[in-house]
């Protein structure tokens, strides 16, 4: 085991970097996305809820299947890992934005609109901080999916920590496998985990506050 | 200064839900739209600042017509309250008030100053600012809710059923909150409401619509007294009318000159003030007849046995009535809340007399005995 940390350390290192800032990359496209379009989309039913069907069909590709079919479209390494990572992640991201601002408090919007508030001044102060638990949750959702989700990616030639699985597999080698997994794994809960501190920060106090 | 012209609102090109109504509404009047459900009131009441659109007919504010005005800044000029309140759960109190102020862009040190002078103007500590809505009771919810519509210093405040989910005594409360504060800033108030009560307690005018078309639009006297037609005697009852006559009366009528004493006089002169004029309870006034508070003789005798002063024993809180209001709407209350002794003050919460339960029992007995002769003849 030490022997393989001397020998693969750095790398090992290095993998978990570009694992991560795939992912990050990913999730930040899918987030600037995927939240202004849910907000829109909420407004509308019928074309909200198609979309919502869409995205619900186009989660069900396997991922692998997603990878494989980017490469005639954007080639191989980590651009076109990262496009089909994003795409993959606004299902999440939509699905609780739509339901998020849609479950807001209409008389909260109307006492707002009536007030003289615009369009505008409604989504960013109204809908968005009142929809903001929901949103962060599917966010936070997102961030684990991209994170175990990456790990294919090094099938196109991304990079990152499925890398030390693949070679594990190709080369019968164990404990690279149990290695590039269990770092995936540690990787995951650790973004969870800030991600679930942020949530409890960023949501706006008085929503917390029921009597 | 609000003018209304032939307003019509067609939905789905036959069903009208208002139908041609004309109405002329002076500046600082208090005006009720009432109405059963599906009469037009609540659409009736929300063209004026166009949260619906009007299908023909003319809106115009101190001759401005509002259909030429960009809504957004229409909408901000008119407060606007809801039954459901509506404050926005993620914002403190005080950002709640100065919604409005905010979006036209009010200096910090302005919007804070008005946050300050409103919440104060409804009997809330300052210290509320800084919490939340739901850290409030409905009732102080809907207390912001008003101020909140007043916040921009806006001339007109429409309010849909303000007080409808309200219990009966929070209920009570604003209203005459409301009441004062109307009449103390000379606004104009628009007001939605299905309770015939509520109208005539407050209203100088009330609309009544039926089925999109406006029925009769009146002082509450004069609808008592001349309905205009059969629906409009069913929508009041028939119990109101005959009750109101002797009612008609308000609480200046049947006052009494009240006991009280200045807040600097000592205990023992208080004591032996109450023993001279052989009462139980005695209001405290500032010298120049400011009612600070009530003071009765259980409290007195545990406060002179500590020795402590007056001020620090005496009953802040307290239910009071305004001087014009209505006799009816007093002894409802007074009743629902089983008092006994009501100070009567003016706007400026100056003493001016006392209802007491007896009182009220002698105006009572007057209006059933002391006035019937010409009724039992018809009857």
């Amino acid at each position: 085991m030490s022997e393989f940390f001397s020998n693969y350390g750095f790398e090992l290192l290095q993998k978990t970097w570009e694992h991560f800032y795939i992912s990050a990359i990913a999730l930040l496209i899918g987030v600037v996305i995927a939240v202004p379009l849910g907000m829109l989309l909420a407004r509308t039913n019928k074309l909200g809820n198609w979309i919502l069907t869409v995205a619900g069909v186009l989660q069900t590709i396997p991922t692998l299947a997603v990878l494989a079919l980017m490469i005639p479209l954007f080639g191989i390494g980590k651009i076109p890992a990262i496009i089909a990572l994003s795409m993959y992640i606004l299902l999440p991201i939509l699905n609780n934005t739509i339901i998020g601002v849609r479950n807001t408090d209409p008389n909260a919007k109307e006492a707002a609109l009536s007030m003289g508030m615009t369009r505008l001044q409604l989504m960013s102060q109204v809908e968005l901080p009142l929809a903001s638990p929901l949103i962060l949750s599917g966010i936070r959702l997102a961030s684990v999916y991209v994170i175990s989700w990456a790990t294919i990616a090094s099938y196109i030639g991304a990079g990152g920590l499925g890398d030390f699985i693949f070679n594990g597999l190709n080369l019968y080698d164990p404990v690279m496998i149990i290695v590039g997994t269990v770092a995936v794994t540690v990787l995951a809960l650790l973004t969870d985990k800030i991600l679930g501190l942020v949530e409890r920060y960023a949501v706006p106090k008085g929503i917390n506050i029921s009597r | 200064m609000l003018s209304i012209k032939n307003l019509t609102k067609i939905y789905g090109g036959k069903n009208k839900a208002v139908d041609d109504i004309s109405l002329d509404i002076e500046q600082g009047e208090f005006i009720a739209f009432i109405g059963t459900s599906g009469s037009g009131k609540t659409t009736a009441l929300r063209m004026i600042n166009r949260m619906i659109e009007p299908t023909s007919g003319s809106i115009e504010i101190d001759g401005k017509d509002v259909m030429q005005m960009n809504p957004v800044e229409l909408r901000r000029s008119i407060g606007y309250v809801i039954q459901q309140i509506g404050l926005l759960p993620h914002l403190t109190i005080k950002e709640n008030i100065v919604l409005v102020p905010k979006l036209l862009k009010w200096s910090e040190e302005r919007k804070d100053k008005k946050a300050r002078e409103l919440i104060n103007l409804v009997d809330l500590p300052e210290s509320y600012l800084d919490r939340y809505p739901n850290e409030l009771s409905g009732g102080q919810q809907q207390r912001i809710g008003v101020i909140r519509a007043l916040a921009a210093e806006q001339d007109i405040i429409l309010m849909d059923e303000p007080f409808g989910a309200l219990d009966p005594i929070t209920r009570d409360t604003l209203q005459d909150l409301v009441k004062v504060l109307q009449k103390k800033l000379g606004k104009t108030f628009i007001f939605v409401t299905h309770d015939m009560d509520e109208a005539i307690k407050l209203a100088d005018r009330i609309a009544i619509l039926s089925n999109g078309q406006l029925i009769q639009f009146d002082t509450p006297d004069e609808i008592l007294r001349n309905p205009a037609n059969q629906f409009v005697r069913d929508f009041i009852g028939e119990n109101r009318l005959i009750q109101d006559r002797p009612n008609m009366r308000t609480v200046e009528d049947a006052m009494i000159k009240p006991i009280s004493v200045t807040a600097d006089k000592s205990l023992s002169e208080v004591i032996s003030i109450m023993r001279e004029r052989r009462v139980d309870t005695i209001f405290v006034t500032r010298n120049d007849g400011t009612l600070l508070g009530y003071l009765d003789i259980e409290d007195i005798n545990e406060g002179y046995r500590k020795g402590k002063d007056l001020v620090d024993i005496m009953h802040r809180d307290l239910f009071k009535i305004q001087i014009h209001d209505k006799l009816q709407d007093s002894v409802r209350t007074i009743l629902k809340r089983n008092l006994r002794n009501i100070p009567v003050v003016d706007e400026n919460n100056i003493l001016l007399g006392l209802i007491t339960r007896s009182n009220l029992v002698d105006i009572v007995y007057d209006s059933i005995w002391g006035e019937t002769p010409a009724g039992v003849d018809e009857a």
